[in-house]
């Protein structure tokens, strides 16, 4: 019952998004990311070794995931918690369903959570009558416009100040509708009064969580707002909704992965909340939650651990290879069409809700490499959708005229006299008739090129001749 | 096949493991007995005067302020200057910590309430567990002493660290906890805040309290 994809339509997404002239005006600000992330990984002489070291973590992690489920399990049910698995997306709904209704819950704030996008939560709390409450401002913001999240750490960023202030004056009726909303500090004030209030009155708190913690049964949150504190602070109930591979073993190895997170996310040394949460409240303690659960969605992710996608469960969510994509900056979060955008996106689509579906997104990559370059993890984004690529090639998914296409080129790259026989004239001939303009305005069988713009003439001699022609100066 | 069993089967399955593997076994339980301490950065190491000039100038970076006293006798008065200089009301709320209680505040003119935050009031005072001078953190235990909402819910959080307790890494301060609630034990909540609350969410630009504090105010004690 996850989110509705509509990335099997990516090319129309794609389309509508640059023809979007608010999106196109707000896509720029992703690129504000790739400034603060050098400098903060300038600043750090020790950020590349500590890259290393959070891959090595997550590696020993991940071949070694039941035994430190196991412990992890253990350590919560001994802090007084509950744990709980869901094998998809409706078995992980359905058990925070169960928690809402045995606490005849009305009202459920939430921590922003990617796991909740992608089993659908709020959806699923709201045809139960369970009003579901977004606390994070981008999330919040986003759920008053009925939209997804357009990227992993800021969700709403493609949405403009001129539109945030409509939507408040649409949704929060009860306040004087000639208020001043047009600076930025009299949103935010706003937000936090309509959503205190709702801190207050929940009876449920869903958080997700950025690690889960074998060593002690911890649960913890990375966030700059503190609404995922106040989310599982004050209800009777907090409930952690996390993907199997948010397990770490120690704390101490927690500590490496954080200083990479941060950085790697909004180019901060260390985000302003990381709360560790063990179990309910404790004898004496006048506050925190009655009851914890902590909810582990596999939705094929321990498949996953078998072959060459296994490299993407390190992932950690920061959204680095997104900011730095220029794909994404070009089109934004929502043509990916489904909850995860950019490389990750491209990468972990397929895998969760399958290649028919979603092959069509590792298709979107100029294979540039800066996703891998600034990955905190070292995952080989291109790599990764590189081998997708073959398979959607592998299982027929690739359009029939591609396919003809790359079978005529195979064809030739397999046959290398033949290549150099048909395309050394080819280049020759195109370059005496393209000599006067330099460049073609329309040429047979390259339209969907020549339709946005020209094709440079060639110059006449092609790489492997001149290839041979200096190796041959060399000799 | 329960769910559980149907993942850790499937898991297994993956990893082509079985249940039962003493090499892996001993492998984890080693991990996580010896909690293996990995690269630590230079920024935070040093002496203790070291440490908590990098503590303060780092705090600062993320718009903490952060005032020092020579004792615990003179945090009163140096909050009392702070909400004064700042225009804000003359109340406070902490919990039952006794190095707070213990301090001269009928020497201010300070309204003082105790206990946890029902979300009505302006500034709280807590005392920190440790502090992390590599990023500038704060770190804050829960329990009656020191309540978890007075972070979070209090417009203005001013914070008193001990000079003694603020480590170079967050790894020391692991140690500390370890040393204080046992091994692979910790307190319902551990809170590490670094700066005051802040959102970007609206077209990238930077504001500050978001649904936590607007104001973070650090009074280190010397003594």
């Amino acid at each position: 019952m996850s989110v509705a994809a509509t990335t099997s339509r990516f090319k129309d997404n794609v389309h509508d998004a640059l023809h979007d002239q608010r999106l196109q005006g707000a896509l720029p600000h992703a690129k504000n990311f790739i400034g603060r992330r050098a400098d903060a990984a300038a600043r750090l002489p020790e950020f590349d070794a500590l890259r290393d070291s959070a891959r090595a973590i997550k590696d020993h992690t991940l071949a070694h995931l039941d035994l430190y489920l196991e412990a992890y399990e253990r350590k919560v049910v001994e802090a007084g918690g509950h744990v709980h698995y869901a094998r998809d997306s409706d078995e992980a709904v359905a058990v925070i369903l169960g928690i809402c209704k045995a606490r005849d819950a009305k009202l459920v704030t939430k921590g922003k959570s990617m796991a909740s996008e992608e089993i659908g939560l709020n959806a699923a709390l709201e045809r139960e009558d369970i009003a579901a409450i977004e606390t994070d401002l981008g999330e919040y913001v986003i759920q008053l416009r009925g939209e997804a999240p357009s990227h992993i750490i800021a969700p709403a960023f493609h949405v403009t100040r001129d539109d945030i202030e409509a939507d408040f004056r649409r949704a929060h009726r009860d306040l004087a509708p000639d208020r001043d909303l047009s600076r930025p500090e009299q949103l935010l004030s706003e937000a936090r009064a309509i959503l205190r209030d709702r801190f207050l009155s929940a009876d449920v708190g869903v958080t997700g969580a950025n690690f889960l913690v074998a060593e002690t049964g911890t649960s913890i949150i990375v966030t700059n707002e503190g609404n995922g504190d106040l989310t599982q602070t004050l209800p009777k109930v907090h409930v952690v909704l996390a993907s199997l591979e948010k397990i770490t073993p120690t704390l101490n190895d927690v500590a490496q992965i954080l200083r990479v997170l941060g950085r790697s996310a909004t180019g901060q040394d260390m985000s302003v909340y990381t709360t560790l949460s063990t179990g309910p409240r404790r004898g004496g303690d006048p506050d925190g939650p009655e009851e914890y659960h902590v909810v582990l969605l596999d939705n094929g992710r321990s498949a996953t651990l078998d072959g060459p996608f296994a490299e993407m469960l390190r992932c950690i969510r920061c959204g680095a290879c997104m900011n730095h994509c220029p794909v994404y900056h070009a089109v934004g979060g929502h043509a990916y069409g489904w909850v995860y955008p950019g490389p990750m996106g491209a990468v972990l689509t397929p895998l969760l809700i399958g290649v028919a579906e979603g092959g069509q997104l590792p298709n979107a990559s100029t294979f540039c490499g800066r996703c891998e370059a600034v990955c905190p993890m070292r995952i080989p984004l291109p790599n990764l959708m590189r081998t997708w690529r073959e398979r959607e090639f592998e299982r027929r998914l690739t359009p029939p005229l591609a396919r003809a296409a790359l079978r005529l080129w195979a064809f030739f790259a397999k046959r290398p006299a033949l290549y150099r026989l048909a395309v050394e004239p080819t280049m020759r001939g195109l370059a005496l008739i393209g000599r006067r303009r330099g460049r073609f305005a329309w040429l047979p069988l390259a339209g969907g090129w020549t339709r946005w713009r020209d094709f440079a003439a060639p110059q006449g001699a092609t790489f492997q001749s001149r290839w041979r022609a200096k190796s041959g100066a060399v000799r | 096949m329960s769910a559980r069993d149907e993942i850790f089967a499937s898991i297994r399955r993956s990893l082509k493991v079985g249940p039962v593997d003493a090499p892996r076994r001993d492998a984890v339980a080693a991990r996580l007995a010896q909690a293996p301490v990995g690269i630590i950065p230079r920024r935070g190491q040093g002496e203790a005067a070291e440490r908590l000039a990098t503590f303060k100038s780092e705090a600062e970076r993320v718009q903490a302020t952060v005032a020092e006293v020579a004792a615990a006798a003179d945090v009163p008065g140096e909050i009392a200057r702070y909400l004064r200089e700042n225009n804000l009301p003359a109340t406070l709320r902490f919990g039952d910590d006794r190095r707070l209680a213990d301090m001269p505040w009928p020497a201010t003119a300070l309204e003082i309430a105790r206990g946890p935050s029902e979300g009505d009031d302006l500034n709280a005072v807590s005392a920190a567990f440790a502090a992390v001078a590599e990023t500038g953190t704060l770190v804050l235990v829960s329990g009656a002493d020191n309540p978890t909402t007075l972070n979070f819910l209090p417009d203005n959080h001013l914070v008193v660290v001990f000079a003694a307790d603020v480590f170079a890494d967050v790894e020391n301060v692991f140690a500390r906890l370890k040393a204080t609630y046992g091994p692979g034990a910790l307190p319902r909540t551990v809170n590490f805040i670094t700066g005051p609350s802040r959102s970007a969410d609206i077209e990238q630009t930077l504001l500050l309290g978001a649904h936590g504090p607007r104001r973070l105010h650090i009074v280190v004690v010397k003594d």
